[in-house]
Parts: C-alpha cells; structure tokens; sequence
C-alpha cells in the first residue's frame, strides 16, 4: 500500500459553510421549539446546552469532546440489558 | 472507481440496492450476521439466517457481478437470552467452513450489560480455536465510549487473538484512537443519522492517514444508505483526495484486512 500522500489544498470554507450554517440554524431553530413548548427541561435538551458550550474552545477536538459529553463515563458492566436502543445522551441513574 | 462494500446487511435490502452497488462499482460485499430487528424465539431461526447468508446471498449478489461475503454470530442484542445465544453459538462451528465466511461478526456489545460481555467472550473463543478474523461491533450513541473500551480490555484476555486480525467497527471521534493505538483496524460506518458523515469519516481518515482504516454503509433495515460508500469517495475527491488515496481506503484496505482469510479472494 502506498504510503499517506495527504490531500491537495481545497477550500474547507467554500466546501462546508453553508451545510454547517443550516445545522446550526437548525438547532437553534429546535431549542425554540421545545423552549416554548416547555420542554427545556428533558435532560437531552441540557445535554445538547451542555455540549453547545464545547463550541467555543480553541483546540480542534470539538466533536470529540461533544461526544464524550454525551457519553456514558461508568467503567464496569451493567447487570442486565433493560432496553435495547439507545437514547443519544447519557442519563445520571438517579436523575 | 470499483470499491468494496465491507459491512452490509444485504438480506435486509432490495434488488435494486445490488444493482446501484454495483452501477457504483462496488465489487464484493461483506455480510455480518446482524440483529432481525426483533429477538428470533430460537436456534432454528438462526440456522435458517446462517444458510440464508452462506447459501442464497451470494447468488443474489452473483447476479449484478458482486462477490457476497459473510460473517457469524449472534448479535449483543439478543445476549441476554444467554441459552439462545449459546445454541446460537453452537451452530458456529458447522458453517465455518463454507466458501465465503470470512470469520466471526459482528460480535461486541450493545448496552455493555455482564450477560453480553459473557457472549462476546464465547464467540472470541470460537475465533481463537478456529483462527478466525473477527468483525466487532461497538454500542451506539452514549453506550459506545464505554462498550470500546470493555471490548478492547476484554480481547486482552486473549493472547491468541491477534489485533491485526481484528477489527472494531463504528468508530467515531471519540473511540477512534484507542483502537488503533491498540493494534486494531478501525471501521467507520457513514449513516445519516446515528453514526458519522462522510465529511467526518474524512476528517478521522486524514488524522490517522488511512491506517488501518476502511468505511462502511452497514446497510440493514433501518435508515440507512448502501451508497454511502461511494457518496463518500465522491467527498473525498472535492476535499482534494488523490485517486490512489481514495483507492486505499475503498479498496486496498478492507482487501487487505480480510485477505488474511484465505477465502477472500479479489
């Protein structure tokens, strides 16, 4: 196998701006929407405030860590599957 | 460009998805035994399931030219019905050998519960006395960072399973370095919703420079896109990706990982 030849320089702004601006317009669009329907307070709406705060930071590791703050941070197995899905957003046992 | 189709779940899918696979160039798919979509009530049902991919798939694959390869077991999600699994498990053994099974898979966990760490452990058995490549799947959404790393501590116990034989598929941003850093290959799976773009996928294959790296649709019954892989590649040309680059990850790579079965021939 031929050893990493990394991509020719493209334009990344040009080529993700306007997806990524309608993401994001989305989102705010659908904090509206549960905010006045009085649905704030599910706690996968706080996990989405929680990980819009991860936004700001300067190193690029941003969707890692937006990852690890939806993640479950518990190291040992549960004693039996109750469910089969999963949820998207980790939720503390007594919450 | 031709590519390889490394996870999908074909019984779950139409003729007509073969045939824009194949439009696209996609030369061999690779079928993990996966979850019905509901919990089957027996071994029988798996039995059934194993011939179905063994036997049928391949000669509907056949005919749009596509090689149809598998893998087996049964999925974490039915591991709580421990004796299910077992018997499942049991079945192994007399479809190992034929023509176009690669190893076992998808094994892994699902809500990382002890009954489903116990049958992953007795499927890497049956890969270690076979000597089989092994297909891991690793939890969704919140369970994944912790189902990872249980897996991976859990192949520690076993000194015969060599990594390079290994891989742990659904990788995302967060998971993605502690299995390659373990030996491991990594599979990324493009779905639209529940898993990574391709504009992601990109970005974790330019920070690892494609090492032991390929991408999957891991078509099934849900929402899903068997063309994701050559959607991506498409991605993958506009962010200024060479021919040979995109070859690598679409093809040499996934050829070479499952090339160490002598069965996969392409």
């Amino acid at each position: 196998m031929p050893d990493w030849t990394p991509p020719t320089q493209v334009n990344l702004v040009d080529l993700g701006f306007m997806d990524s601006r309608s993401k994001l317009i989305d989102l705010a669009a659908f904090l509206d929407r549960v905010q006045r329907a009085g649905q704030e307070g599910d706690f996968r709406v706080q996990a989405l405030k929680n990980a819009i705060a991860l936004l700001s930071q300067d190193k690029p590791q941003r969707a890692k860590d937006v990852l690890l703050s939806f993640s479950d941070p518990s190291v040992e197995p549960i004693a039996k599957a109750t469910m089969q899905g999963a949820i998207g957003a980790f939720r503390e046992a007594s919450s | 460009m031709n590519y390889i189709e490394p996870h999908g779940h074909m019984v779950s899918r139409t003729t007509d998805d073969y045939e824009r696979m194949a439009i696209a160039g996609c030369q061999a798919i690779c079928e993990p035994a996966f979850w019905a979509g509901f919990d089957r009530a027996s071994a029988d049902g798996f039995y059934d399931y194993f011939r179905q991919i063994t036997e049928y798939e391949p000669k509907r694959a056949a005919k749009f030219g596509i090689q149809h390869y598998c893998w087996l077991c049964i999925n974490p999600k039915e591991a709580e019905d421990v004796k299910l699994a077992e018997d499942v498990i049991a079945l192994i053994p007399q479809f190992i050998d034929k023509p176009g099974v690669l190893g076992i898979g998808e094994i892994g966990l699902n809500k990382n519960s002890r009954n489903e760490l116990k049958i992953f452990e007795q499927h890497v058995q049956v890969a270690q006395d076979y000597d089989q490549l092994v297909l891991i799947h690793t939890p969704h959404l919140e369970d994944k960072l912790k189902g990872t790393r249980l897996i991976v501590d859990a192949l520690k116990n076993f000194p015969k399973i060599k990594p390079e034989r290994v891989i742990i598929d659904h990788v995302e941003e967060h998971t993605i370095d502690h299995v390659l850093d373990h030996g491991f290959w990594a599979g990324i799976t493009l779905y639209p919703e529940s898993k990574c773009t391709p504009n992601r996928a990109i970005d974790m294959l330019e920070h690892r420079r494609a090492e032991r790296i390929w991408m999957n649709s891991a078509c099934d019954w849900g929402i899903s896109d068997p063309l994701a892989v050559p959607k991506t590649m498409q991605a993958m040309r506009q962010r200024g990706w060479s021919p040979e680059m995109i070859q690598r990850v679409a093809w040499d790579n996934p050829r070479a990982f499952m090339g160490q079965c002598e069965k996969f021939k392409l």
